[in-house]
């Protein structure tokens, strides 16, 4: 049971819900940057939602299907296309032995989530499948898809896609060349007017910079740099001056730091994060916004307003609220 | 949440920041993912969609912080001591012609100065496996560099401050390089993957060209 890479795309990488609990020493989370996409697409094919999907970015893969799947692309919106039908999206669609699946390029927003009922099995390394490139372990060996690569899946994964898809079929069915369904799941991460509004907590470090600073990190658009990758975007934009030089002792950092290193060209930790470091923090950023930032391709543009720490953790129950809402209208269909 | 126990370093702090991440280890969280004791603090990382995440958050960490603090045990010394062989050769110790000129000090004298003590690891993080060590020789205290390198060859062996790095990836970094292990410093499919500990004693042991061509 698998499917063939015949082309690899810009970024293509097996993630999950990340490699949790080894931070103490030094192992960096990884996992899907959308980690709500990933949540969804997961539960359109009937998977719990830290199963391993396939990340794509911007411009993605071309894929064979060797056996039936039910699949699910989730995220960003993308042009994809099943056999040149397009593919719709937010929704699971059944693809037969034989069919290709080419993920052609994102339209609104840059990542996205190809599920597949039973999960991408390649073998867990330390508890996760999440692909970590530095250290090259995770996913397949570590690394970005490759011409040729088999990403295996479960073994029973087509028996799973004809019986869930059994179950679909008897609801309202997509009216197009594909096998799928008239409903979709919302797309809560697709980033809006440009520049998004994310929301940040004023960082441990804030006071070590100029009051000028401290307005602008609030004040100015920012602009995610090319050289921005899973580990963090570069933020272009202001320089950020601190009110006096010295070194501080490195120290845990966390997904969503912003930290500013002495050029003061913020950098927001994404993803594959280090797990400390010797920068100050201006800001970190609200868990619930982070997945919207993670959707900005290089070039797009972001604003952040200020909030408190209870405001953030009302932002993560909204967003809660409306991710559970949206699968508990999908639970009649798979449980 | 990150809490700080002061803001310079020191060995009795760094060890019961251990214990008390020991204690909190012990308590089994659901959501509490990931607990750093670091170099003068610990950080908690929760999973915020948790179903039994506490709310609020911030004054329940800080008040299980309290209770582990006073509940925690005394530092436990490991009992391990990492031998950690390193050839200060001019091939890997890169930065050594300068720290020599710098420090007024042989690059001979600095290899030895540095393999002289013993030092503890104090922290480990940035990348998988790196470990901060402690216990420099104070006459061998030099700030970051002021350009950091774009790859620190894997295996490096580098000093700032007064502590010392090992970087088990290619990676970037402004450390002063003196040396290189041939040691793997984290393989994930080893058991335990990380070489180093934090509260782990290292003695650097000095080998020759030869010597690191065969344990490598």
């Amino acid at each position: 049971m698998s499917i063939l890479v015949n082309k690899p795309g810009l970024l293509s990488t097996i993630q999950d819900g990340g490699r949790h609990g080894l931070q103490h020493i030094g192992v960096v989370p990884c996992g899907a940057m959308d980690g709500i996409a990933l949540e969804f697409a997961n539960a359109l094919v009937g998977n719990t939602p830290a199963e391993a999907a396939l990340e794509v970015t911007v411009l993605g893969p071309e894929l064979l299907f060797e056996d039936d799947a039910l699949v699910a692309l989730c995220g960003a919106e993308f042009d994809a296309r099943l056999n040149g039908a397009t593919l719709p999206l937010d929704r699971p669609v059944l693809v037969g032995k034989g069919d290709r699946l080419h993920v052609v390029r994102a339209v609104v927003g840059a990542r996205a989530y190809l599920a597949v009922a039973g999960g991408i099995a390649t073998a867990p390394v330390l508890g996760s499948r999440s692909t970590y490139m530095p250290a090259r372990f995770g996913g397949l060996e570590g690394r970005a898809l490759r011409i040729g690569d088999r990403l295996p899946l479960a073994k029973d994964a087509a028996r799973l896609a004809a019986a869930r898809y059994a179950r679909l079929q008897s609801k309202k069915v997509f009216d197009g060349a594909v096998r799928s369904v008239a409903w979709s799941v919302p797309a809560l991460t697709r980033p809006e007017r440009e520049p998004i509004v994310v929301h940040a907590m004023e960082g441990r470090h804030h006071d070590l910079f100029v009051a000028a600073s401290q307005r602008a990190f609030f004040e100015a658009s920012w602009r995610v740099s090319p050289d921005s990758n899973r580990m963090g975007f570069r933020l272009g934009g202001p320089a950020l001056a601190r009110a006096r030089a010295g070194e501080i002792n490195s120290e845990p950092a966390c997904l969503g730091t912003v930290q500013v290193p002495s050029g003061g060209q913020p950098i927001a930790l994404m993803a594959d994060h280090q797990t400390t470091g010797g920068y100050p923090k201006i800001a970190e950023i609200a868990a619930a916004d982070v997945p919207r930032l993670a959707q900005l391709a290089p070039g797009g543009s972001v604003r952040f307003a200020r909030c408190t720490l209870e405001q953030a953790g009302e932002l993560r129950r909204v967003l809660r609220r409306r991710v559970d809402s949206a699968l508990r209208a999908l639970n009649w269909t798979f449980r | 949440m990150y809490a700080e126990f002061g803001e310079t370093l020191d060995l009795e702090t760094n060890q019961s920041l251990q214990a008390l991440a020991a204690a909190l280890r012990a308590r089994k969280l659901p959501w509490l993912r990931d607990i750093v004791p670091a170099l003068c603090g610990i950080a908690l990382h929760v999973d915020p969609y948790h179903p039994e995440l506490p709310d609020p958050i911030l004054p329940h960490c800080e008040a299980l912080l309290v209770e582990c603090f006073k509940s925690a045990g005394r530092f436990e010394d490991s009992g391990r001591t990492v031998e950690v062989p390193v050839c200060y050769a001019a091939e890997f110790g890169l930065d050594l012609p300068e720290l020599a000129q710098k420090l007024s000090l042989s690059q001979a004298e600095i290899a030895k100065r540095h393999a002289r003590p013993v030092h503890r690891v104090l922290m480990v993080g940035f990348s998988p496996g790196q470990p901060y060590i402690g216990g420099l020789d104070p006459k061998l205290s030099v700030p970051r560099r002021a350009t950091p390198r774009t790859r620190m060859p894997a295996g490096s062996v580098a000093i700032a401050n007064l502590q010392t790095a090992v970087y088990p990836y290619e990676t970037p970094g402004g450390w002063s390089i003196i040396g290189r292990t041939p040691l793997r410093v984290f393989d994930p499919v080893r058991e335990p993957p990380s070489l180093f500990a934090p509260g782990d004693k290292v003695r650097f042991v000095p080998i020759s060209l030869s010597e690191f061509e065969r344990l490598r």
